[in-house]
């Protein structure tokens, strides 16, 4: 093992580098997309309510590989080409959008819908009182579960490697068919995914110890 | 149109529901084991005991940090280094077994924390043991806590046996992928029936779920 | 029974968890082969003409398995059995390596890199790679790839033939070829390169696409076996001479490639 990180450890890095690129990326954009349809499943509006809870439960329903897979050999078939790289990270982002609706759509329902009532009753509109007011409290709530949803990222980025995405565990594959050394290979790489993952999961039951 | 009324022939369709069996019966007995080992190992981290609740949590924690496809990977390339050669199917139950136990868990230690610590205190007031009090009064109500959490883990199961593709696990993920490997014309309506055939089966667990939450609630 | 059997594998997965000691047995695979009157070979379930999984039964298909059956025959009497395990060119080196298959007959050529893991037979099939493109691309040969983006499989010694040819081409490595198939389709590439044999499997089923620049190397395909089964190998190797000169191996040739377009299958008669 310590031969496979001596030796190709400049590849492990190139695809640590793109595993965390992608993870970072997904995070954002999903984050973004997800509060978006959070906020549609708790509008006044029944049509919204309807298309964000349909987003949600979809992409919650199918697998992260299926829809990864669809972006990198159907949609190129029809409408543009998409690299594997691009196609996992919006197949992650897509995925995990999905996950980060449902907690910001019970951050928003967790506050006293009185505050509502009252932030109307002194004048506001509806979407003023919601950005003012209620997403701040919403987004307190949904803000430090984002670590583990980042963990998740990190993990779940692995799909890559089905669409030649460059990540860690697509290196993994190349170095073991090179080196016909499958268990260390695969073992170099598992260390490359805890150097990240494992500080952060601890660091993340710290925090939540400290709230609680 | 022709394309999706021969992607859709018998023949394919059969193939496809062969699939879907394996894929179901990977799920099953996944989730009915890692149940039973993620509730015994977050009880053991839960618990406290001395050495032996650190010693399983660092190793539940490296294999809950680990992507799902690389325990596959050692579960279908590794366990024969240890004298075990699993076939595809029971490789793939084992890798979600093992990969899914550490994140329930993780799931059932904090729902046993999450129920009130005041509570051990009153049942071992009264004269129960450690075990009693978790058997009687503590563990009925963070499992009745946990449905939500254990069951959105069951669709993620689900969902994640497609990753056994990878190993040629004869499940729906791959049967799909032998049809429009073979036509690629099919692809587009391969898809499609692997989008509705997974939501099929997660969402209806999820409904499931939602209803035993509620009944219990 | 089953559930009994994963109960039983978790079991002994926490076992070796815990700490289980290696214990690496080098039976002899043809010994083993002679007491159970079975032989497990690897072959490919998504590659034409070789080992194609058949949807009708979920059985694989092709010269490959043909291969295996005959040869079973050939080394435990007509009562030998064939069973088969579907591999890709990722798993089947450490499929064989753990013993889950005893042989693999899977479109693998016979490599010095691989020969330091692994021992073949001498070769049954001789392919050269190939290109295959769209039948207006400009790609003509392998030479000229520079630039270019070329698909390929994970585990295949194509790849590294390309980056010989043509440095500077662009190499995507996917899991299997009905991925790389459409892959190409997508315009994830320019071109799939593997052997010639896969490549014509592959223009049969997708019209509209051509193999190009004819061979630019030799791949004999071997039968892989672990290493240290030197009296596996020579049954093996028997057995080939012997379906060579009765005549069963030209049969099985025009079986599989009498009626490709574009391939002279009388060129891989062997007598």
């Amino acid at each position: 093992m310590i031969n496979i990180i001596t030796h190709y450890g400049h590849q492990l890095l190139i695809g640590l580098g793109w595993t965390v690129l992608s993870s970072v990326l997904a995070l954002f954009f999903s984050l973004i997309i997800g509060s978006l349809f959070a906020i549609m499943e708790v509008l006044p509006n029944k049509y919204a309510r309807v298309l964000g809870r349909a987003y949600v439960e979809i992409f919650r329903n199918i697998p992260l590989l299926v829809i990864t897979m669809f972006f990198y050999l159907v949609i190129p078939l029809y409408f543009v080409k998409i690299n594997g790289f691009t196609a996992g990270t919006i197949g992650l982002t897509l995925y995990t959008s999905a996950f980060i609706a449902e907690t910001v759509r019970s951050g928003i329902q967790s506050v006293d819908p009185g505050q509502m009532e009252g932030a109307r009753s002194v004048g506001m509109t509806y979407w003023q009182s919601m950005r003012q007011i209620i997403l701040p409290q919403a987004f307190k709530i949904v803000i430090p579960p984002l670590g583990n949803q980042f963990i998740n990222l990190v993990k779940n980025s692995s799909v890559l490697a089905f669409v030649a995405g460059f990540d860690l565990m697509y290196q993994a594959n190349s170095i073991a068919s090179a080196t016909f050394d499958t268990i260390n290979s695969y073992f170099a790489v598992g260390i490359m995914y805890l150097i990240v993952t494992l500080p952060l999961s601890y660091y993340m039951r710290y925090l939540e110890k400290k709230v609680a | 149109m022709q394309n999706w009324i021969q992607a859709y022939s018998w023949m394919n369709i059969r193939f496809l529901l062969m699939g879907l069996g394996v894929t179901v019966y990977i799920s099953v007995i996944s989730v009915i084991l890692s149940f039973i080992f993620g509730s015994i190992l977050g009880i053991i981290r839960y618990s406290k005991i001395k050495y032996v609740s650190a010693i399983f949590g660092f190793i539940i924690d490296l294999i809950r940090n680990l992507p799902l496809l690389l325990i596959i990977f050692f579960t279908y390339f590794g366990l024969p280094n240890f004298g075990f050669k699993p076939e595809t199917i029971p490789a793939a139950i084992m890798a979600m077994t093992i990969f899914e136990s550490t994140m329930i868990a993780e799931i059932v230690r904090s729902g046993l924390n999450a129920v009130d610590i005041g509570q051990t205190e009153g049942a071992r007031s009264v004269g129960m043991t450690f075990l009693q009090s978790l058997r009687y009064i503590i563990l009925p109500q963070a499992y009745k806590k946990m449905i939500p959490a254990l069951i959105s883990q069951f669709v993620s199961l689900i969902k994640d046996t497609s990753l056994a593709t990878i190993i040629v696990v004869p499940e729906l993920m791959q049967h799909a992928q032998v049809i429009y490997g073979q036509n690629a014309n099919y692809i587009l309506p391969m898809f499609a029936a692997l989008a509705v055939l997974y939501f099929i089966v997660c969402f209806s667990l999820s409904l499931l779920g939602n209803h035993i939450d509620k009944k219990l609630a | 029974m089953k559930r009994k059997l994963g109960l039983f594998s978790l079991l002994l997965s926490v076992l070796i968890l815990v700490g289980c000691t290696k214990s690496l047995s080098q039976q002899s695979v043809l010994e083993n082969a002679h007491q159970t009157n079975t032989i497990t070979w690897g072959v490919k379930g998504d590659v034409s003409l070789f080992g194609l999984i058949d949807v009708r039964d979920g059985q694989q298909k092709g010269f490959d398995v043909d291969m295996a059956r005959h040869l079973t025959k050939h080394i435990l009497g007509p009562k030998g059995k064939a069973t088969f395990v579907t591999v890709t060119s990722q798993s089947r080196t450490p499929l064989l390596k753990n013993g889950n298959v005893d042989a693999v007959v899977a479109t693998m050529t016979i490599t010095p890199e691989r020969q330091k893991v692994l021992d073949f037979s001498k070769s049954y099939f001789d392919a050269g790679q190939s290109l295959l493109v769209p039948n207006n691309s400009s790609i003509k040969d392998a030479y000229h790839l520079n630039g270019h983006t070329v698909i390929g499989v994970v585990g295949a010694n194509s790849v590294q033939n390309i980056k010989k040819a043509s440095p500077k081409a662009k190499v995507i490595e996917l899991q299997d070829y009905a991925q790389a198939m459409n892959a190409l389709k997508s315009g994830q590439g320019e071109a799939l390169t593997t052997d010639n044999g896969i490549l014509y499997g592959l223009a049969v089923q997708n019209p509209g696409y051509k193999v190009v620049g004819g061979t630019f190397t030799k791949e004999p395909y071997g039968i892989a076996v672990n290493k240290n089964q030197k009296d596996f190998i020579e049954a093996v190797n028997k057995a080939i001479d012997q379906m060579q000169q009765n005549g069963e191996y030209n049969q099985l040739i025009k079986k599989w490639f009498g009626n490709v377009p574009g391939f002279n299958y009388k060129e891989l008669y062997r007598k």
